[in-house]
């Protein structure tokens, strides 16, 4: 038995790109400040449903794409991104078997652990944040992420993405 | 026996990844270094240009709702809503007309009387209009991405208006877009004066889009509320006379030398769609040239 044909790149990066439009829309009044950060929670998907195909040179990358189209230091959503991705690839045995709701609060640490990098790295370039508020898009991530999964999940399921 | 070897799917579930942290130092040493050269040195000019470039249609895309729903907004209004608008335009077209009538005639007394003092004419200024792509993800920095760049002659440094007053100026010139920086922005100042007395001072950035902050104003100023700030035009980067506040509090502190005054920026920064890019050149050389022009020779 040779290994299974890996299929469904594209896939994999159409649902970046969604991820990084719905990012990127502008949202009003607070419910801006609770819009999570849809391109990190796409990479943890994928991190934990494809672990040998998706890690931390994928997270790289998309980092690398998210700071070039925010207009943020080069590096600095990288670095977030590919802490993310480890952090899922050394736990995804666990998360997978958890129902969406157990794995929100799994995805609620990834993601705080990822505006605070983010917002760390803002800081020592001058821009340090002024309140607490930076980290509401975690909690906003945590609360669509049985969404997202479900959603993700059957699309891999009909694509047949493996 | 080889007839039982895993897939590389199934032996990922069984077998640890010894390097794996192994690969985390390096992917975080790598984008240490990138972020650091990017910061200090600037040197990632080419790297920015390809990538804005492949990001660049995904911003038109994001705007894509936002358009169709402006584009049905301008389409889909009623007879009566048209023809109360254009009645508005009429009567502020009218009223800009007599006012520029002063305004040419002023124009031309103020360029005859610059020329009997053989100073700098002020060069009729070129604008740009762009319109707005994006704002910056980190609700504590101003900074804006704009639909023009290099490719339409945008240079770092050029001052942004919109019809109100100042917005702020370009910071970073890429192929096809530019970020600029608000003057709100908690890292930015400009050189202002108060319009009615001509004191001169900075406006300082708070981070906060309704606020800037006058520093170094000493107590027994006269300062009033509503006093109208324009752009000094020292320090070369904006040209003189723009208005970008107006005094919104003055508090004075016995204890302190300087007062604590907060302007409110006349331009929407909070709703910017399009802006205008003055041509700085022109601004900028000139008096320079002026004044070695007229300087007598020894």
């Amino acid at each position: 038995m040779t290994s299974v044909q890996s299929t469904g790149g594209e896939v994999i990066a159409l649902s970046f790109l969604l991820a990084f439009l719905l990012a990127g829309t502008p949202v009003p009044g607070w419910l801006g400040w609770f819009w999570p950060d849809w391109v990190a929670m796409v990479l943890i998907y994928w991190c934990m449903a494809l672990p040998h195909r998706i890690g931390m040179g994928v997270g790289w990358l998309v980092g690398l794409l998210v700071d070039a189209g925010r207009g943020a230091l080069l590096g600095q959503h990288a670095l977030a991104f590919v802490t993310v991705a480890y952090l899922t690839l050394q736990t995804y045995r666990r998360i997978r078997v958890f129902s969406p709701w157990r794995q929100a609060f799994s995805v609620l640490i990834f993601l705080l652990i990822e505006q605070v990098l983010v917002f760390w790295i803002s800081g020592v370039i001058g821009y340090p944040p002024r309140d607490g508020w930076y980290l509401a898009p975690a909690v906003g991530g945590m609360v669509l992420w049985p969404l997202l999964f479900v959603v993700l999940r059957d699309t891999r399921r009909y694509f047949q993405v493996n | 026996m080889a007839a039982l070897k895993p897939s590389k799917r199934v032996r990922h579930l069984f077998i640890v990844n010894p390097t794996a942290t192994l690969q985390l130092g390096l992917w975080v040493a790598l984008s240490m270094v990138v972020m650091t050269v990017d910061h200090r040195y600037h040197t990632l000019g080419g790297v920015h240009d390809v990538l804005s470039t492949v990001i660049y249609p995904l911003h038109y895309l994001t705007r894509l709702p936002t358009d169709a729903r402006n584009w049905a907004n301008e389409n889909l209004a009623g007879r009566t809503t048209l023809l109360e608008e254009n009645a508005r335009l009429r009567e502020s077209q009218v009223f800009f007309n007599a006012q520029l009538q002063k305004l040419t005639t002023l124009e031309a007394e103020n360029r005859r009387l610059r020329s009997l003092l053989e100073s700098a004419v002020n060069a009729p200024e070129r604008v740009l209009i762009a319109e707005l792509l994006a704002v910056d993800f980190d609700p504590y920095r101003h900074h804006i991405l704009l639909n023009r760049g290099r490719q339409h002659g945008i240079t770092v440094g050029q001052p942004v208006i919109d019809q109100h007053g100042i917005i702020g100026q370009i910071i970073r010139a890429d192929p096809f877009t530019a970020t600029a920086i608000l003057i709100t922005d908690p890292n930015h100042a400009l050189p202002i004066q108060i319009n009615r007395t001509g004191a001169r001072t900075l406006a300082r950035g708070t981070g906060n889009f309704q606020e800037l902050e006058l520093p170094h104003i000493p107590n027994n100023e006269d300062v009033k509320i509503g006093d109208l700030l324009v752009t000094s035009g020292l320090g070369g980067r904006f040209p003189p006379g723009y208005p970008v506040g107006t005094i919104s509090k003055v508090e004075f502190d016995p204890g302190s030398p300087f007062a604590r005054i907060i302007a409110r920026p006349v331009a929407q920064l909070d709703r910017i769609r399009e802006v205008m890019l003055l041509e700085n050149e022109p601004i900028a050389t000139p008096p320079a040239v002026a004044g070695t022009a007229t300087t007598p020779p020894p």
